[in-house]
């Protein structure tokens, strides 16, 4: 094969700059691998939910009812821009499941006794579906069957009309509507405690005495319709039957909980590519200015046999252009097994019936762009100034470099620092943009290090926050429907409990001008003790006692401060309507909150001692027989333990995080040692001469490492303190971003973080400073002062 | 001043060119108002001290350079107005430099480094032909580092031939080098000039050289300040200094 000469020539370049060219390919190909993984995983994720909802008619609106005759879904049905709508019952149960000491709690949904629902239909992924008119199998998600490690022919008992009834798996299933199965009032998944389980219409009729009626409603919208306007008339509709107030998508958990997803991966997927590609950048912007200067002669001549310009400039492009290609070659599969190590991630998270991580062509072509733009980006300043070297320039050594007197002179402590060190503060302030760069190169290292561990700082933060200032209680139960204060003393009689405080919640919609939101207005004692009103940073919030409390979220949702008045629409019971206050907000950190005095939300409406929920401190000594009771009693719809809620956060994000973190360190850890080994070679290349000469004339190996690891330590101890203050702005910036309805992050960063950043970066500039220093070891001094630079 | 018989055609012709260099504040006249003709196949050496101007002449003919003033034509045409591109053409199409310190590419071999040029050329020798003539017929696949300073020079004098130049210019090509190996390589230049009838200029501050030249340029403070003829040209074999 022939190769021409010039390209020999490219070649060999490389592979005698072989090191800096590895190191530049890995800090690249970390910037291409996450260039993949989050543009390949938005459009997997996105493609995936959208033929699961296609596929299996993901429903646009929802709505829970009281209670409505069947025949109201005919006149729904009759609503323009409706294609399909389909009622069901939706139950709420206690569980008693095999294994599990703890009270469980599930919802069941409805199916047609014959037939298969027509919208959220199921994807059946192991077993069969139900026996027609069968009252005691259940098809169950799979998150809670996996969680369990039950199986098909299991069988777990549910408190259904009072009674104890035993129910079968007979299928395993998925449902578009469940993709994250979240408890209402969770912030986390507990697959164990909670799950969903689809039955014959029939039975549930027959138990919950819903015999010719529903209390739930999906539909279907046609293309282009108006939502706003379908929901309108679907609650003028269901009004009378207790409607709760129909919703879209918008409003469905599971849905927001993958947009949130897909938006986070879509707004913040390319920060981290752009570091590493920014760096890669910079590092081939070091290494080709180095390359070119040291080969002025060599360009001189090519230019002065008659090679043009053009070639001169495509030769030096060219060959960072064949780094950008290793680049690739190490970023695609890299990229790919991220995509698989993240794809497992999502799996135990969401579930879908198929996710495959899939490289799309596009993406790939994307990521060739990406990585040939970044190369020469950085290539082209130093190749520009090849092209323009006049040939006859080129042919004269670069002139002596001009040294000035540094700061340290010019403060007048010249006289009092050795001349080793004045070698180096001369040598870092002759190239103040290069010096400034590879601090920024190795802060970004610091900064990437910083994030990484905030996103753990803060969700520490969060979780503490939520699970010991705000959720004071030890368990927490629901009601199936309002009872009487009464029911509490029956609970606060049970085993072991010491403490119990009522709380009543109701859904509203809350109108502010055009604005509105669904909302659960929680009433709560005033000097409540198992339940915070904390915010952010930290401070109780007191309860008003008159007025709604919101999340400053909602507030910003709905545009409104403290000091206006909203209209209050109760979507249950008697649906009282009134005009409040916003009395004060709380910078909360999930969803969108709104709390009220107990008394007023009795007072608005209009009834006595109700409550319908329970959060206790109990003796952890007798849980085992509160549990049992709880069990028992039927008027409770959900018991949520903390300690379940702490361990399945554990069990799920604060695994994925750590895999993030993981990824992370090791990524850090390769634009620190990237950038610094890089500087190293540089310093040392540009130098040997130097260097050589004073080893010539007497001084030691020790002598000539600390200039050159001295100029290193003195770039790292710089760029400490830059990335840390990189770091916390980007960390905030990531908080401003993720200000969501769903999650907000609070701003926190550890000290622990700061130390582990300088730590990690200052190792990984030891590490590499050392590689090169062997380098030093082994100048060959003779040959160094004989060959003319 | 002696000029050769009239029928031998003119290759470079110079008039009055000024080249200054602004270093900073000062400016530096390297030629100050220079007059010249070359002819076609002489052997010519432009003897004088550093500084005074040589360096400048030989980069301005061989189209690496433009003078501050004046005019310089190629047979015909006229150097000093063509652009960039044009110059580039020129280069490579008539021109075979020297260097004094070789300019090989360190990361070729000697064929290499000689493929390098017949790739662009239009009728180019082999490169092993080229370096048969400097006798490194030997040497092909050597890398500059792994051969001695005459022997690079030899490869750099087959790189400056390979492609049948017009002309060939050489920037003090002993410079760096020892007198037997010195003598060597102006033995292949020498050679080159009398075989192939390459005009030839040599660049020196070596008084000795210009023995073996047809006609010696004597440049000081960037003037021309004398033009010798040599009667006899000595062998470069019998040069020593």
């Amino acid at each position: 094969m022939f190769i021409a000469p010039l390209d020999r020539k490219m070649f060999r370049d490389l592979w005698h700059m072989r090191g800096l060219a590895a190191a530049i390919s890995v800090v690249m190909g970390c910037g291409i691998a996450l260039f993949i993984l989050s543009r390949s995983m938005l459009h997997s994720l996105e493609l995936t939910q959208q033929t699961y909802y296609d596929r299996y008619n993901f429903a646009d609106v929802f709505a829970s009812i009281k209670r409505a005759p069947d025949e109201l879904i005919n006149r729904i049905a009759k609503i323009p821009a409706v294609a399909i709508a389909e009622r069901r019952i939706v139950v709420p149960v206690n569980l008693t499941v095999p294994g599990l000491d703890e009270p469980a709690s599930g919802r069941l949904i409805s199916v047609p006794n014959v037939g298969r629902p027509r919208l959220n239909q199921l994807y059946l992924r192991r077993g069969r579906w139900l026996t027609p008119r069968s009252d005691d199998e259940v098809l169950a998600s799979e998150a809670f069957v996996d969680a369990n490690q039950m199986e098909v022919g299991d069988t777990f008992s549910a408190v259904i009309n009072g009674r104890m009834k035993e129910l079968q798996i007979a299928g395993v299933v998925l449902s578009p509507e469940y993709i994250y199965e979240i408890k209402p009032g969770g912030i986390v998944p507990d697959n164990r405690h909670f799950g969903i389980f689809w039955m014959n219409e029939e039975a549930l009729q027959l138990a919950f005495d819903m015999d010719g009626a529903f209390n739930d409603l999906s539909i279907k919208l046609m293309r282009g319709a108006n939502v706003e306007d379908v929901i309108q008339r679907v609650d003028n509709l269901i009004e009378p039957y207790g409607g709760l107030g129909a919703f879209d998508r918008r409003d469905q958990l599971s849905h927001q909980f993958i947009d949130n997803e897909i938006e986070q991966n879509r707004n913040m997927g390319l920060f981290a590519p752009s570091i590493f590609l920014g760096v890669s950048a910079f590092l081939i912007n070091v290494v080709m200015s180095r390359t070119i200067n040291s080969q002025r002669e060599q360009i001189a001549a090519l230019k002065a046999f008659g090679y043009s310009n053009l070639e001169v400039g495509w030769h030096y492009i060219k060959s960072v252009l064949l780094i950008a290609a290793i680049a690739l070659a190490i970023g695609i599969p890299a990229g790919a097994w991220f995509g698989w190590l993240v794809t497992g991630m999502y799996a135990r998270l969401f579930h879908f019936p198929v996710f495959l991580f899939r490289i799309y062509p596009s993406v790939l072509v994307a990521a060739g762009g990406v990585a040939a733009s970044a190369a020469v980006l950085g290539a082209i300043g130093s190749v520009s100034r090849a092209v323009r070297l006049p040939p006859a320039e080129a042919m004269r050594p670069e002139p002596p470099a001009g040294f000035g007197p540094t700061i340290l002179e010019r403060m007048g402590i010249g006289h009092f620092v050795p001349p080793i060190a004045l070698m180096v503060v001369r040598q870092l302030e002759r190239h103040p943009i290069k010096t400034g760069f590879s601090t920024l190169a190795i802060s970004l290292a610091v900064a990437v290090l910083v994030i990484g561990n905030f996103f753990q700082d803060s969700i520490d933060y969060m979780m503490n926050a939520q699970f010991h200032w705000v959720q004071r209680f030890d368990l927490s139960v629901a009601m199936t429907d309002p009872v009487s204060d009464r029911a509490m003393y029956e609970l606060a009689s049970m085993p072991g409990v010491m403490r119990c405080e009522p709380t009543r919640s109701v859904s509203a919609r809350i109108r502010a001008g055009a604005r509105n939101r669904r909302v659960g207005i929680r009433g709560i004692e005033p000097d409540s003790t198992l339940y915070g009103l904390v915010d952010m940073d930290g401070r109780e919030t007191p309860l008003p006692p008159h007025g709604l409390l919101v999340s400053k979220k909602l507030a910003e949702v709905l545009n409104v401060n403290v000091g206006d008045w909203v209209e209050m629409e109760v979507l249950t019971d008697k649906r009282p309507k009134r005009r409040v206050m916003i009395a004060a907000t709380l910078k909360d950190f999930v969803g969108l909150s709104a709390y009220m005095d107990l008394e007023e939300l009795r007072r608005i409406m209009l009834e006595g001692q109700v409550v319908n929920g329970v959060n206790m401190e109990v003796d952890p000594a007798y849980q085992d027989a509160l549990y049992r009771e709880l069990k028992e009693t039927p008027a409770i719809a959900t018991v949520m333990v903390k300690q379940h809620s702490i361990d399945s956060f554990n069990d799920t994000i604060a695994k994925n995080l750590g895999v993030m973190k993981r990824i992370n360190l090791i990524f850090a850890c390769i634009i620190a040692a990237g950038v610094v080994y890089n500087s190293a070679r540089i310093s040392l290349s540009e130098r040997s001469r130097e260097l050589a000469t004073l080893r010539v004339i007497g001084f030691t190996r020790q002598e000539i490492s600390s200039i050159l690891l001295g100029e290193l330590a003195i770039v790292t101890l710089l760029a400490i303190p830059i990335g840390l203050g990189l770091g916390t702005f980007f960390a905030w910036w990531m908080c401003t971003a993720f200000d969501q309805e769903l999650f907000r992050f609070p701003m926190v960063v550890s000290n622990r973080t700061y130390a582990w950043a300088s730590l990690v970066v200052i190792a990984a500039s030891a590490v590499s400073g050392l590689l090169v220093r062997r380098n030093l070891d082994h100048l060959d001094l003779v040959a160094v002062l004989k060959s003319r630079e | 001043m002696t000029s050769t018989a009239p029928s031998v055609e003119t290759v470079f012709t110079a008039r009055r060119i000024t080249k200054v260099y602004h270093m900073g504040e000062v400016d530096v006249h390297a030629l100050r108002g220079v007059d010249l003709e070359l002819y076609a196949g002489e052997f010519v050496v432009l003897l004088g001290p550093s500084g005074s101007g040589k360096s400048t002449l030989l980069n301005i003919l061989g189209g690496l350079d433009v003078p501050s003033s004046g005019e310089v034509f190629y047979r015909d045409r006229q150097l000093t107005q063509f652009d960039d591109a044009a110059l580039t053409r020129y280069r490579r199409e008539h021109v075979g430099f020297v260097f004094q310190f070789y300019n090989l590419i360190p990361s070729l071999t000697a064929r290499e480094n000689v493929g390098l040029i017949t790739e662009i050329a239009r009728n180019p020798m082999k490169p092993a032909e080229a370096l048969e003539l400097v006798d490194l017929g030997k040497r092909l696949d050597h890398f500059p580092a792994q051969m001695s300073g005459g022997e690079q020079q030899r490869v750099a004098i087959a790189r400056a031939v390979a492609k049948r130049p017009d002309v060939l210019l050489c920037d003090e090509p002993t410079g760096a080098l020892d007198v037997h190996t010195g003598v060597l390589v102006l033995e292949a230049i020498q050679k080159i000039n009398t075989e192939l009838k390459t005009t030839t200029v040599v660049i020196t501050h070596n008084a000795v050289i210009a023995e073996m030249a047809d006609r010696v340029i004597h440049l000081s403070g960037g003037e021309i300040t004398g033009v010798d003829v040599n009667a006899r040209k000595r062998p470069a074999s019998e040069l020593n200094w």
